[in-house]
């Protein structure tokens, strides 16, 4: 579980967050969706401790994040996992070398464990073995998104953060992302946090749903509840796609 | 303040680079790489380079000692002594800045633009120390044996030319490389590679892990990098002359 309390961040006097309070519950995909510009992608950048807070908390279960040492934080980080919008694979090394990386940085692990892992996370984000030997420069979007869940969850995070994971995907390949996210955090008992503005993944998965705007918690809620929501700015942003406004008056009459 | 602003920035930038490793054996790993990927592919560069300008400073210096009042060895002389001062420390570092100096600036700002670096960051890596530490010691080792291998080849160079083009027979240039040779210019010029080896890695890392924007930037982080390295060469060159040779 993660928990904000009044989170406070400036950028030269502009309030880009404003008193945010949330609780992201383990075993859950938690998503944080908003305009472009609302503030979410500081949010999470926030809590990952990339960037510092001018006012509030952040717990990671019972430690207190805002207070501890770089030296402390970085052996908090060995429990998290994160995804990229461009998945932020290392080019000048295989997919497969990729997922290993951080088992070489921080385990004990024997060559065959580590070699067993690297296949068994690939083999989890339906990577087939061939692809093992490419480098990123060679693979898709949507495999390189998928190589990058695999490297995130090698370690066997506690906490999994993505950034935008279905950015520049088709519709299909997302719903494939969509799927692996939900599962992962169900199979892992992860405490998933998903930065997002396609809508696609906010009706699938969206067990739990932060909406920003303008730096404020708007609104939260589930992804049954997102559609019958009465806040106008929620309204405003989901029912910009006509599909949504058409899927909501579809409901209203039964 | 620009100027104070950087240079703060780049010193606390070192601190972090200088900082204890997480595990060795991966930083002993990337060492070896970059050994091979900045140094050893740099070697065919040096030569080439060295050869001609070693064939062009005879020709050079056969017009410049033309008097016949100078014997014909000053040329053997001063190419080596020219060699062995200046050009393959100084100017051979101010190319190396631009193969790579531009080389490491632009791996580090595109792993920046691309999020590499966040990553690293956040799977508790020091990235700092992960991308440049390996760097700076395998371009500061690399160095001296850079400077050895050009003052050889520029030699050759001149041995060469001069006996070709008729400026100069070889026993006679061979006798100029023998006379009045002072081995504590050698060691001055090594001391200097070190001295330059490290500016040639660390201050295009400053310029790369720093870069803000996209691709475009990453280009002009490259120039300035190289541009600013140049400079700081031919300062250090100054300080370095003034306190070691004088």
């Amino acid at each position: 579980m993660i928990e904000i309390k009044n989170l406070v961040k400036s950028f030269d006097g502009n309030e880009v967050l404003n008193n945010i309070s949330i609780i992201f519950e383990r075993g859950k995909t938690n998503l944080i969706i908003g305009r472009s510009g609302s503030g979410k992608t500081v949010l999470l950048k926030c809590v990952l401790g990339l960037i510092d807070v001018d006012k509030g908390e952040i717990w990671y279960n019972d430690r207190n994040f805002t207070l501890t040492g770089e030296k402390q934080r970085k052996k908090m980080r060995q429990e998290i996992g994160m995804v990229f919008q461009g998945g932020a694979l290392f080019d000048s090394i295989t997919v497969e070398e990729n997922v290993r990386f951080p088992l070489d940085m921080f385990t004990a692990m024997s060559p065959r464990e580590k070699q067993l892992r690297v296949a068994f996370c690939l083999d989890h984000v339906n990577i087939e073995t061939r692809a093992y030997k490419l480098s990123p420069s060679e693979i898709s979007g949507g495999m390189k998104k998928r190589v990058a869940i695999a490297r995130a969850i090698a370690l066997n995070p506690r906490y999994l953060f993505c950034d935008e994971p279905n950015s520049g995907l088709d519709p299909e390949t997302s719903k494939v992302i969509d799927r692996l996210l939900l599962d992962l955090t169900k199979e892992f008992e992860m405490t998933t946090i998903i930065n997002t503005h396609d809508m696609n993944s906010v009706i699938e998965i969206g067990e739990s749903i932060l909406f920003i705007s303008q730096g404020k918690k708007e609104w939260v809620g589930t992804n049954k509840e997102i559609l019958n929501s009465h806040n106008k700015k929620l309204n405003d942003f989901i029912f910009a796609n006509k599909l949504y406004a058409q899927l909501r008056k579809d409901v209203e009459e039964g | 303040m620009k100027f104070l602003f950087h240079a703060g920035r780049y010193f606390s930038m070192i601190r972090m680079v200088f900082a204890r490793p997480e595990k060795h054996r991966m930083y002993v790993k990337q060492l070896f790489y970059e050994i091979e990927n900045l140094g050893v592919s740099s070697v065919g560069i040096v030569v080439m380079v060295s050869i001609f300008i070693g064939g062009i400073m005879t020709i050079q210096f056969s017009y410049a000692l033309m008097n016949p009042l100078y014997p014909s060895y000053l040329i053997g002389l001063a190419v080596r002594d020219t060699l062995l001062l200046e050009f393959s420390s100084t100017m051979m570092a101010l190319i190396m800045a631009g193969k790579i100096g531009s080389n490491i600036t632009s791996e580090i700002g595109s792993m920046r633009v691309t999020e590499q670096i966040d990553s690293l960051e956040i799977m508790g890596i020091n990235s700092a120390s992960y991308l440049i530490l390996p760097k700076i010691i395998a371009v500061v080792f690399i160095f001296p044996f850079l400077y050895i291998i050009s003052v050889f080849f520029g030699i050759l160079g001149g041995l060469v030319t001069g006996p070709i083009t008729g400026t100069i027979t070889l026993p006679e240039y061979l006798e100029g490389i023998k006379t009045l040779f002072v081995s504590y210019y050698a060691t001055f010029s090594i001391i200097k590679s070190l001295v330059f080896g490290f500016l040639v890695a660390s201050v295009p890392a400053y310029f790369g892990y720093y870069v803000q924007g996209g691709a475009l930037n990453v280009g002009k982080a490259s120039t300035t990098a190289v541009v600013n390295t140049n400079i700081l060469i031919l300062f250090f060159d100054l300080i370095l002359t003034r306190l070691l040779l004088t």
